[in-house]
Formats: structure tokens, C-alpha cells, sequence
């Protein structure tokens, strides 16, 4: 940045325009992009060099949505995190979880979550969920280079829709293509295992208590089957993280809640222990 | 080729001083105030979209008089400023300082170097975590910046209602108190009679040290009405 020598701000910060900060970056400083910064060749795959992270899912509840992340990270058959977060405010309004290369993705994130600040600051008011769905399939869509060599990072977005005054989920594919959800949705490598998990327990009309268990017991059937998703660590006190949106706003769940939830669903798959660990 | 008159230096920087001042004269004044719980901001402007104070970042606002796109351009840039130092480095390194410093050094340069100097006056002001570390610095329109301690005024009276401002204000005041006396400040005429000021006719924020991460928090026509019929 040439402000370091403390000189007049650059033309660049007093040029009318765009309240994109994403757009601001590409035309001031494209290096420090998230898609633009690496200038990798060759064709081989590089997801074995960098942590993957697993498992999100998210469903509707009555009163918005829920989103939760199982804690691991994986490189290779190796365990390279036991803490991480996956599931990060996107702003006060939505959430937004992260499967694939971890690194890129939590870079993804920190830019979205400014992209809106941003625009919330320069506009004076929030963009649309739509709105907010639609620039994340942008920034997604800008990784596609490094996606195509195995460094992939895919979200999965959630929040309340302040005008329609409902909770609504949007997932994205590789190349920045956006798809609503329709109640509750998972990616990841787990994710196929907590999709049949959410399709069995899932009803409409949910309340948030009986969203975040189902949100949980998700994640432990993910984990179940799954070894780079982690299951719920009660001697560590490592659980899932859980966020709550609604009219009210992103809420994390708190520890207290997710041991209380996490201990309910212990107990019930162990009041009955089938033989096969199916339960 | 005709020959341009010789102006010397001090007869042009006074010119173009006189010219800046007169239009920042011609604004409403902006008046901000240090309370026990943060910084409060007060200004009269009926419009709901086209604010005098704005959020720069997590603790740093903004507050201007003065010609109003010339200011908003300001203050954009101070966004992109602040957000482009936050991501490249941390949120806790965007300081109300670097942003005083890179907006004296715009203001500076085109009062020197470009035919007309912006007539706008600033104050970039960030909360600390108790009232001794609030910052307020004024910026003028050359570049001038003063780190005032704890309140300030711009726009046209300044010096007339920074003089009431001055007699009444002390450290440690509470909201309700900052802002009857922010209101009552900016409703005093030049014979003294002071004019009630209706909250809708006010612009009013404050920059909240309690809050967690985003502390500033704009006061609608409620929170004011509230907050000026406290303790009478």
C-alpha cells in the first residue's frame, strides 16, 4: 500500500463508483485477491498439500435457519485441526459455513463478510439475501483456476430474508453456480451421510431447540461414517459450532447448550444399541 | 501570450482560505461530544439519507460540514481506507490516526496543488476503551489537523457555539446529558434565545464503547425524543 509512506489517499480510493469492496481490490490491488494470488502451473492435483475442511449442514426452522460444522480439518488420511471453524457470521443476518481447501475458503469468507460491511457502510443500508447469495456465487466463481487443480473451496449460505421474512439456504457448486435449497442441505465429505440423516429427521414447523438437534445428530451420523468429519468431542469440549439466524439475527449457539444437546443424543442411541451400529 | 498579474504566495493561500471557509461557513454546524459510555454526534439535517456522520470502521466515525460531495467522497475513500488496511493486515490496526493522517495529507495537497480547495471541515474520532483514550481530531480544509480533547464543533458558528460547548462540557458526561447539551448548543442563537429543535429535524449517532465489535449506532427520532426528555 503507498499509504505506508503517509502520502494523499490514491485516485483509486476517490473514484466514484462501485460499493463492491471485492471490485475496489481487483482495480487497486488485484495481488491481494483470493483467486488472483497464487500463479500455480501444471495440471497434477494439489489437494493433498493443504487442510481440507468437512461437514456443513443447514436447515429451515420455523423462525429462520440453522447452520452447523463439525470441527475437523484433514490433510490426507492425517488430522490437521481439531478446532476449526467452519461456520462464521457472514453478516447480521446470514451465515455461512465452508467445505474444501481450508485455507482459500476461510480467505473467501473474510472477504465476503467485508464485501458486505462494506457495502453496508458505503450504501447505508444491507444488501438483499438474494442479493448477498448472488455476490458469494461471484467470489466462488473467481476461485474456479485453482478449483480445477484440487484446491476447491465451496460454501454453503443461509440466512433471514428481511422482506420475505423466512429463513433460505444457498448452496454453490466449483464454477460459481448458485442453487436455493429447499429445507435443509449439507456439503462436504460427510455431507452425503448427513443429507439421509436430515431427510429422515427433518419436519416443517421446527422449533429452534428441535432444529439444532437434528442440525447435530447430522453431523454425528456424518461422522459416523465419514473419517474426515469429526464427531462431537466431549473430553476435549470440542462440539460442532452451531449458529441460529432469524428475524432477531446470527446467534451462536453456546457451549452449555451443545454439551446439553450433545449428551440427549448420546443417551438415546444408547438406550438402543444395535448390533450393526446403526443407530 | 498575455502576462498573468504577479500574486504572491501569502495573497493566494489567504484567497483560497477565504473561499473554503465561506462555504464551510455556509453549512449547519456539527457539534461531537465524549460521554462516560463512547462519543456522541449531533447535527441538524432532515434528510434520512444524506448523513453528516458516518460509520468508518469498528471504533472510528466520521463527521462532516461542508460542501456535501465533497465530503461523501471523503468519506467513502475513508471506508475503503480503513477496510483495505484491515484486511491486508488486522482489524485491530486501522487507527483513527492513519485515517487523520492520510485525509490531512489529501485535504493539504489539494489546497496547494488543484485550482479550488475542498470546502469541507472533519472530524475523524475513534472510542476507546475508556474516556481518556477517545480521540477526535479535526481536520480543516488545509490540511490542518487538531487533536481535540473530547468534544469539538465545525460548520458555520463554530466558534460561537464551540465557546457554549467549552463552558458547559465536562468528562464523564452521560448520554442524556451530552445530547440535551449537543441540541441545546446547536439551538442557541446569536442573542442568546434558545430554539427548540425538533428530533426529526436532527441527525444524531453515537459511537457506543460497550458494544462489541461495531460500535457505532445511529439514534432515530425515538431514541432522541428519549434521550432529551431524560431528567428534564
Amino acid at each position: 500500500m503507498s499509504l505506508e509512506s503517509g502520502g494523499r489517499l490514491p485516485a483509486a480510493f476517490t473514484t466514484p463508483g462501485s460499493a463492491s469492496f471485492t471490485e475496489f481490490l481487483a482495480s487497486y490491488a488485484p495481488d491481494l485477491l483470493p483467486g488472483r494470488r497464487h500463479d500455480l502451473v501444471g495440471s497434477e492435483s494439489l489437494a493433498h498439500v493443504s487442510p481440507h475442511a468437512t461437514t456443513i449442514v443447514a436447515l429451515t426452522y420455523a423462525d429462520g435457519i440453522i447452520m452447523a460444522g463439525d470441527r475437523r480439518a484433514t490433510m490426507g488420511n492425517q488430522i490437521a485441526h481439531r478446532q476449526m471453524e467452519k461456520v462464521f457470521p457472514a453478516d447480521d443476518f446470514s451465515a455461512i459455513g465452508i467445505a474444501g481447501t481450508a485455507g482459500l475458503a476461510v480467505e473467501l469468507v473474510r472477504l465476503f463478510q467485508l464485501e458486505l460491511e462494506h457495502f453496508e457502510k458505503i450504501e447505508g443500508s444491507r444488501l438483499s439475501l438474494e442479493g448477498k447469495a448472488n455476490r458469494l456465487a461471484t467470489m466462488v466463481r473467481s476461485n474456479l483456476s485453482l478449483a480445477i487443480q484440487g484446491l476447491a473451496a465451496v460454501p454453503l449460505f443461509g440466512g433471514f430474508d428481511q422482506q420475505r421474512e423466512i429463513g433460505r439456504i444457498f448452496s454453490y457448486d466449483v464454477v460459481g453456480g448458485r442453487y436455493e435449497e429447499q429445507d435443509h442441505h449439507s456439503v462436504g465429505s460427510g455431507s452425503v451421510f448427513a443429507r439421509g440423516s436430515l431427510k429422515k429427521l427433518w419436519s416443517h414447523g421446527l422449533d429452534a431447540e428441535e432444529a439444532v438437534q437434528v442440525a447435530l445428530h447430522a453431523l454425528v451420523d456424518a461422522a459416523d461414517e465419514d473419517s474426515a468429519t469429526g464427531g462431537p468431542d466431549a473430553i476435549r469440549g470440542i462440539y460442532p459450532i452451531v449458529a441460529r439466524v432469524d428475524a432477531q439475527g446470527y446467534e451462536s449457539i453456546s457451549q452449555d447448550d451443545l454439551a446439553r444437546h450433545t449428551e440427549a443424543i448420546a443417551a438415546r442411541r444408547h438406550a438402543s444399541p444395535e448390533r450393526g451400529g446403526a443407530s | 501570450m498575455t502576462q498573468s498579474f504577479y500574486v504572491s504566495p501569502e495573497q493566494l493561500m489567504k484567497d483560497r482560505a477565504d473561499f473554503a471557509r465561506k462555504g464551510i461557513a455556509r453549512g449547519r454546524s456539527v457539534v461531537v461530544l465524549g460521554y462516560d459510555g463512547g462519543i456522541a454526534f449531533a447535527t441538524e439535517n432532515p434528510s434520512r439519507a444524506l448523513h453528516k456522520v458516518s460509520e468508518i470502521y469498528d471504533r472510528i466515525a466520521f463527521a462532516a460540514v461542508g460542501k456535501y460531495n465533497e465530503f461523501e467522497n471523503l468519506r467513502v475513500a475513508g471506508v475503503r481506507y480503513a477496510d483495505m488496511r484491515g484486511y491486508s493486515y488486522d482489524r485491530i490496526d486501522v487507527t483513527a490516526r492513519g485515517l487523520a493522517n492520510a485525509y490531512a495529507q489529501t485535504l493539504g495537497a489539494v489546497f496547494t496543488t488543484e485550482s479550488k480547495p475542498l470546502e469541507v471541515e472533519l472530524a475523524v474520532t475513534e472510542v476507546g476503551v475508556t474516556q481518556e483514550q477517545d480521540q477526535i481530531y479535526r481536520l480543516s480544509y488545509d490540511g490542518s489537523v487538531t487533536d481535540e480533547p473530547g468534544r469539538v464543533v465545525m460548520g458555520g458558528d463554530a466558534e460561537r457555539l464551540g465557546a457554549l460547548v467549552e463552558a458547559a462540557w465536562r468528562p464523564g458526561l452521560t448520554l442524556e446529558e451530552a445530547m440535551q447539551l449537543a441540541v441545546r448548543t446547536l439551538g442557541t442563537a446569536e442573542d442568546g434565545a434558545v430554539r427548540e429543535i425538533v428530533p426529526t429535524a436532527l441527525e444524531a449517532a453515537v459511537l457506543d464503547r460497550t458494544r462489541t465489535r461495531r460500535a457505532f449506532r445511529r439514534l432515530d427520532g425515538d431514541d432522541l425524543a428519549a434521550l432529551l426528555a431524560a431528567g428534564g
